[in-house]
Formats: C-alpha cells, structure tokens, sequence
C-alpha cells in the first residue's frame, strides 16, 4: 500500500470503524485475532452498517454479515477487479475524488474490463449477483466505507498485488482522506507498527525515510556522526537463503521465535544452523535460542520503559512496573551496552532519551513527546509539531506522499503451491482468540488448556466423512516440507478442501515443518495462506459416542 | 420574530454556568462542571439504563423542578441541575441501604479486598449509607462454576446488569443473561450451564464494569491486598490494537493487571489482555542470565563475557567477509526505542543496512 498512497499502516483510527456505513472485511478473522476492534465493527452493525466479509473459512465474524462471500483461497485480485469492473462500468465510482486525487484510472478502467463478475465468479467460487451486489452496495457507502484486511491479504506470493487491488477499491470508492472510512491493515504485533516506525528496515531509516533517497542518509550521518552504509539492505527472507550458502556468517535476534514462527521451518533450522554465530536476546529460551552461540536474557514488557505504536498509528507509553527478573536486562540497556562496545558515541542514557532523538530525525514523530504521552495519552503519527494533535486518519487533504494516488492494475496470480493427486488438500494457517502466535505467553497462563487444549487441523465435515475421520482422532498432516501429528477438528468454518491450524503448540504441533516458502516479490512476505497438504490416519477413528 | 437554532447550550450545574452540546444527557453536564453522582448501572460503552436511579437530580426548566435520572435525561436550555439537595441526597441514602440489605457484609467483598473499594461501598461510604437499616436479603447463592477465569459471588449482585448489558450489547457474545424476576432473578447462563460451556468468550468485561464485588479476576482475587496495590499504566502485550492496561504490583512484585478505562480502548480487553498478560512474566522459565555455547552446551556468563564474545566474532567476521556478512533481526514485541537502538547498532555499529524487522511474519 505505500507504493499507491503513501505508508502502510490504518489510513482511519479504531473508533471511526463504529461509525461506517459499510464495513468491507477481507481476509481477517477479526472477532479472534483482534477481538477489541471487532467490537467496533459489531458495533457498526448494530447501527446499521452493512458488514460484508471475504473469507474462504466461516469465521466468527459471519454471524455478523450482512453477506459472506465465500472466496476460494487465493482469488482475492479478481473478486476486486471485479468490484472496480462492476463500479466503472455501472458508472458508481466517486469521479470527483478519482478525478482530483487520483491517477492511473483509465489504465485501471481498462484493465478491469475483462474481469466481468461471471468470470471472477468462476475464478473465486462466490455467485456473480453477490459481486454485483457488494460492489453497489460499497459504491452507495462512498465516503462512508471503511475496509480492513490482515494477513489474509498480505501472507500470499501475491500479497503486495492483493493489497494494490483493495486499495483500487479504497480510491473508486473515494473513501480515502475521509472520516469511518478508509483502507485498513489491521497489525498483528503489540509493536510491529512501531519496529517498522524506528527504521528497523533494509529500505528505510526512523520515519519511513528511504535509506537510497537523495539527502536522507547526509542528515543521518550528521547527526550520528558517523557513515551510513549506502546501499539497501536484506530482508530475513533473503538473509535466510544467504546463510544456507554461506554469504550471511553472522545474525543478532531480537525478541523473535524464528524458527517456529518463519514458514517451512526445516529450511529457517538449516539456515541458522549454517550461519557462523548467532546471537539471540529473549525472555525465554525458544527453540531459536536453543540454536543460538550466545543467549542474551531480555526484561519483559512489564520491566521496560518505552513506547509502542499500534494499529492505528497511536504511540503509547509502556512504563517498568517492576525490576528485571534476575540479571536480565532491557533491551535498551543491552544495546547502550553493546553500541559502546563496537565504538558508537552517543549521550544516550534511557529511553526517553532515545526517543527524543528519533523524533528530531524523523518529522512525523517530531511533536510527541514523553511529557504529551504522560499527560494526553496515545498520539497518533503524523505529528510534526508539539502544538499538532496527532493524526486521526491520513490523506485529508492530499495523499501523504504529497502525491495523488497511483491505480495499479493488477492480475490474479494463483497460490504458488497448487493442490494434486498427492497433496490433495490445502492448508491455511491463523490465529485463534485464546493462543498467540508462537505460545510462549498464552502458553504460559493458566487456565488457557481449557480453551483450547492443542493444536487441532480444522477440516469441513464433507471432507471429513470422505476420508473417515472421526473428531479428535489423531493424523499425520504433510506437505512437500515436512510433517507433524495433530487431532482431527471437524467444523464448517473450513471449507470444502481446506484445512485450518495454528502455530500455537510448537511443542507438539510445529505447523511451519508444513507451510511454503513462497513468498510475495516486492514485500518478502510469506505465503502462509496457503500451501499443498495429504492427511494420513495413524490410529484408528475412535469409536462414536452417542 | 427570527429562531435562532443554537449549537451549544447553557446549562447551570450547582451553580457553575457551562455549555454543552445539543446531545448532552444531564449527567454529562454534571461531570463536565466537575461534579459526579453514583452511576451503579451505567457503562458509557453500553449507555444509559436508568434502573438503579442513583443518578436522579432535581434539574429546573422554565421554574418547573422535578427530578430526572441524570444518565438518561438530555440537557435542555438554560436548565438549572441540583446534584445534591437534602431530599435527593436522603433518598440516595435510602436506595443504597435497600441494596446493600440485599448484599454481604461489606468487610468481605472481593473487590474491595482485593482491588480497591467498589461502585457500590464508595457511594455507601459517601452517603453513611448502613449495611444492616434493612433487615438482610440476601438470598442468592455463589455460582457454582468452576471456570478458572471469573469468579461469580452473587451474594454481592445488586441486579444492575451491566454485566449482562456488555456481554450482549457491547461484545455480543450473549453468554449471560437474567433469569428469574423481582427478588428472585439472577445471572446465568442459558440453562444454567457452566460459563465454559456457554458462548462466553472470557474477554472479562462484566468483571469490569461490575459495580460490586459480584464478578472479580479469580487469577488475582484473594492474593493481593487494596491497600497495597500500585497500579502502573501500560499496553497489553499482545496484538497490534493497544488496548491499555494497568500492571498491579504490590511490594515490587507483579500480582496481575486490570484494563486502563482512560484509553482509547475504553477498558475493552480479551481474554488474551485479560487473563494472559502476566503470568509469563512471572514465569520460572524467564532467562535469569546470559548464556554461551560450548561443546553444545550453554553454560552461565556473566554480562562482559558475552558481549565481548559478541563483539569480537561480529568484529572478525565483519573484518573478513565485510559488514554485509552480519544481518540483525529486531523484534515486534519490544519497545520501538530498542528497535530504533538496533537498526542504529547495525547501520553504524555494524555497517551494514541489513536490519529487518518481523512485521513479515
């Protein structure tokens, strides 16, 4: 998204998505991966909005929809160029936004001609009137249509076009730079907005300022006094081929499962295992610190002092409650340490200092301040000044890049690993409401087991009565990369062909041995949607119980 | 003659003369004039009730007074609000001593034992209002529930049903409702069935709006003392929607956490940021030091050893195969000054702009 209109992060904030008249959900299990913004969401509905959900698996949030269509995996390109057809054709897009604030749009109009609602239809398993009907009725929203989306969208080898295609929608539909509407990518990390915020990219120094733009990399190397490298750098994706031949010797980890959380997790092993010396720096020894030559202990959360940025742009104070557990240390203190130990001078000695520093070198945080973030609350980046009041929702006045937005027309690029005969199945991977992520924080609250005991493979009942599966019965689920041991869960949230789990369980169930590693060209993000699986009983169905 | 439609109003609060928007409800008159009344069945998540009438004021309209419950009632023109006359100030009194009848003893509630005094024996505290004027009612039984989540003493329920109003108008999760009428209701579950049984999806909002000591954390109740706790304001560990939350310690120690109502999230949690923010920190299995490989085997350092060995194999790789050699990874689930420390270390401790991020996976 920040190729067409600027930055990737919620063009709208968390409340405004209460008071829309249309709510386009696609490719995020809301109600379970980001409980409290569903509340918003449920809330609309009950105001009146209408909630459309594109999701191949029956989610939770269905319950609320005003209509599901029911995608097969990976076709989420044409099911929008089919909206955008549907718009341009029945002349419902908003002409004078796309007129003032946008460019590219006969190349659009162009292109999306041939994706007629029969033939997206045909592509995406959803019946044509529903297409013609979503797209009439977002178009009738316009200004007042907010869409979210989440790695439903992104974690596919076609997940930056997928996003190019919603974000078409988005400018159509002249919902950007207004007020409960938007396109929303809802984050899935406490602080992902902000790691990606404090230039903790290959692309991109604090701010999203590019390290290969003229003039960026001369203010940095004033202000640190030092040379900036001059080139790109590598994303983990890459590095992880480079270390499997010998290019990358060495790689510091921080706070990260790699291993469990990366796709095709015996290549992530292999990789790390080739590299030379690594350094991990966790609260808890994960199976990537296990592989790890030195292993740093970190302080939790709940023992540092800093902020984090979420969703919606909002940086927030986190404050030390208690001391470090042990000798372990902040994660800011051991890289004070470590920075003077590699000759870096800096007059930094705690994070509020650390802090000001960044937002002197980065515009759109110049106004916060700790002292703002104490006394106000959360506020929410761009903030250029200490008297701005932070940015509820960008793009009011221009696209933020100071440029119009760019249509880009896209084409459908099918899931990298198709079914066949051998792995006939596909498998789609997610989050559920009660575990996260990797399991080493829900794995360790009590209670926990009882909601969702262990990892389980989510299959539809058709599916299910073809293969003789009884629910909880135990199977070897493989793909080309791997296999793992998991229960049976019989529901009709999965559909037809399609398998659902989660990488909660690492200890039982290490479902990324399963998934590809595909991944999208421009961002590097893997496609862990979707990926070719069989299922093999090793037991016996148990017997039926009345 | 010409109307004129007003935008604002004037309205008079015990005196102080304020405005307010042609939307305000009386008793946002009343807080925006810096005074308060009790509020025992009201969420601002859910909006007004009206049924526990602790909010009742006597406002003046046109030299007409009546009484009007404050969260319900709109702020008209030039209305003039009384917060606390002697009448309504004794039938405050009067209301509170019928509801505690209805409770147990005040000393043992759990929330005011555990967390900090509740709702219901702040206003009693504020009204001299007595547990035993009214000969004692209680008549309902603790849930038998062996959830290891919320913890349901209905000797404390005073019928207000905020929790059932979050469950169903604010979460939607329709897991408890009122059964029985009068006297005899109670909260429950369809056909009574265990709450983990029912659709309950354990975000513990109804624990949270409780005015009473009826629904606690049961993580937490009965192992941290009021008068003890501090309460330090942070965001929840887990996703990227930031609700906010208070961390509890008590003599240094992390005893739980509770929502922070004053973020944007408005005291909304799951049952991630409700039940599971704390314990791993807590947890034996925290790395207490650091730690280095050898012959397959980690054995304990201290802090300079390992980052001198750090150092010098960054150095000496750096030195023989170039700072491209060296990549660093940062992480999404600490704070955005460590990130920006990292990516800082790599662009120039390092030397390299091979620092990325895990907002991929």
């Amino acid at each position: 998204m920040a190729v067409m209109v600027g930055k990737g992060a919620m063009t709208n904030s968390i409340e405004e998505l209460a008071g829309t008249d249309l709510l386009l959900v696609v490719g995020s299990n809301t109600t379970e991966a980001h409980p409290v913004i569903s509340l918003r969401m449920k809330r609309s509905v009950k105001n009146g909005a209408k909630l459309i959900v594109i999701d191949p698996r029956k989610i939770e949030l269905t319950k609320w929809a005003t209509r599901h269509l029911q995608i097969n995996i990976g076709t989420d390109i044409p099911l929008f160029n089919a909206f955008a057809h549907v718009m341009i054709k029945e002349g419902l897009y908003d002409r004078e936004y796309v007129e003032h604030r946008t460019e590219g749009f006969d190349e659009l109009a162009k292109h999306v001609e041939f994706y007629t609602p029969e033939y997206a239809a045909e592509i995406c398993g959803v019946p044509a009137e529903d297409i013609i009907a979503t797209a009439r009725e977002y178009a009738a929203a316009s200004g007042k249509a907010a869409i979210c989306y989440t790695l439903g969208i992104t974690e596919h080898s076609c997940g930056s076009h997928n996003v190019q295609s919603v974000a078409n929608l988005g400018m159509l539909g002249g919902n950007f730079g207004k007020p409960n509407a938007g396109v929303n990518p809802l984050r899935g990390q406490n602080n992902v907005q902000g790691a990606s915020d404090s230039g903790a990219l290959p692309t991109d120094l604090p701010g999203y300022q590019k390290v290969e733009r003229p003039g960026v990399r001369e203010k940095f190397e004033k202000a640190w006094g030092a040379d900036l490298p001059k080139r790109r750098g590598i994303t983990k994706i890459t590095a992880m081929d480079q270390m499997l031949r010998g290019k990358v010797k060495g790689v510091y980890i921080m706070g990260e499962n790699t291993v469990i959380s990366d796709p095709n997790t015996n290549h992530a092993q292999a990789a790390l295992e080739a590299t030379d010396f690594i350094v991990v720096q966790d609260i808890f020894m994960t199976d990537t610190a296990k592989l790890a030559d030195v292993v740093l202990p970190a302080a939790s959360f709940a023992e540092s002092d800093g902020t984090f940025a979420n969703s919606e742009r909002r940086v927030q104070r986190v404050r030390p409650a208690i001391k470090p557990v042990g000798e372990s240390r902040t994660d800011v203190d051991i890289l004070f340490d470590l920075m003077k130990r590699f000759g870096v001078v800096q007059n930094l000695n705690s994070s509020s200092d650390v802090w000001d520093e960044m937002r002197q070198l980065a515009p759109i945080f110049t106004g916060i301040t700790y002292d703002r973030l104490d006394s106000e609350g959360g506020i929410q980046w761009p903030c250029p000044t200490e008297d701005h009041p932070g940015t509820q929702f960008l793009h009011e006045h221009e696209m933020d890049s100071g440029m119009p937005g760019y249509f880009a027309p896209v084409d459908h690029i099918p899931p990298a690993e198709p079914t066949d005969s051998e792995y006939p199945l596909i498998l789609t991977t997610g989050r559920r409401r009660s575990t996260y992520h990797t399991g080493t924080q829900t794995g360790r609250a009590t209670g926990f087991e009882l909601l969702v005991p262990s990892e389980l493979a989510e299959i539809n009942p058709f599916d299910a009565e073809q293969m003789e599966l009884a629910d909880g019965q135990k199977v070897t689920v493989s793909s080309r990369r791997g296999s793992v041991e998991v229960p049976i869960k019989i529901t009709d949230r999965s559909p037809h062909g399609t398998v659902f789990m989660s990488f909660a369980f690492p200890e039982l169930t290490q479902t990324n041995r399963l998934t590809s590693d595909a991944y999208d060209f421009i961002t590097e993000t893997p496609e862990f949607k979707a990926c070719a699986i069989r299922i093999d009983t090793i037991e016996a169905a148990p017997p039926p119980t009345d | 003659m010409t109307t004129q439609v007003k935008n604002r109003l004037n309205v008079e609060v015990n005196g102080i003369a304020i405005d307010c928007g042609t939307d305000a409800r009386v008793l946002d008159a009343i807080r925006s004039a810096g005074f308060d009344v009790p509020t025992l069945c009201y969420d601002e998540r859910v909006g007004p009730q009206g049924t526990c009438r602790m909010c009742l004021v006597d406002v003046e309209v046109n030299g007409q007074i009546q009484q009007v419950a404050a969260c319900t009632a709109f702020a008209s023109d030039e209305m003039r609000v009384e917060t606390h006359s002697d009448s309504i100030t004794d039938y405050r009194k009067t209301i509170l001593e019928m509801l505690l009848s209805e409770t147990s003893s005040p000393t043992n509630c759990p929330k005011c034992v555990s967390f900090k005094k509740c709702e219901l024996h702040t206003a009693a505290e504020e009204y001299d209002a007595k547990w035993d004027a009214f000969p004692s009612l209680v008549v309902r039984e603790k849930a038998k529930d062996d959830n290891p989540f919320i913890q349901r003493d209905y000797d404390y329920c005073i019928s207000c049903f905020r929790c059932t109003n979050i469950c169903n108008d604010w979460e939607q999760a329709g897991a408890i409702t009122v059964e029985g009428r009068g006297q005899e209701n109670s909260i429950a579950t369809f056909f009574n069935n265990k709450l983990i049984e029912s659709p309950c999806t354990f975000c513990g909002q109804c624990i949270n709006t409780c005015p009473t000591g009826a629904l606690t954390d049961k993580k937490i109740v009965g192992t941290t003392k009021a008068e003890n706790l501090e309460r330090t304001k942070s965001i929840c560990p887990y996703c990227g929607v930031g609700c906010g939350i208070h961390l509890l310690t008590e003599d240094g120690q992390l005893k739980g956490t509770e929502p922070d109502f004053d973020s944007p999230s408005r005291g909304s949690l799951c049952v991630k940021g409700q039940f599971a923010s704390w314990e791993f920190v807590k947890s034996g299995e925290r790395l207490k030091y650091p730690l280095i490989k050898e012959n397959g085997s980690f054995r304990r350092a201290s802090w300079d050893e390992a980052l001198n060995l750090v150092t010098e194999r960054f150095t000496s790789i750096r030195d023989d195969s170039g700072p491209d050699s060296l990549v660093c990874w940062s992480s999404a689930r600490t704070v955005t000054e460590a990130n920006y420390l990292m990516q800082k270390f790599a662009r120039i401790g390092i030397g390299t702009n091979n620092i990325d991020n895990c907002s991929r996976t």
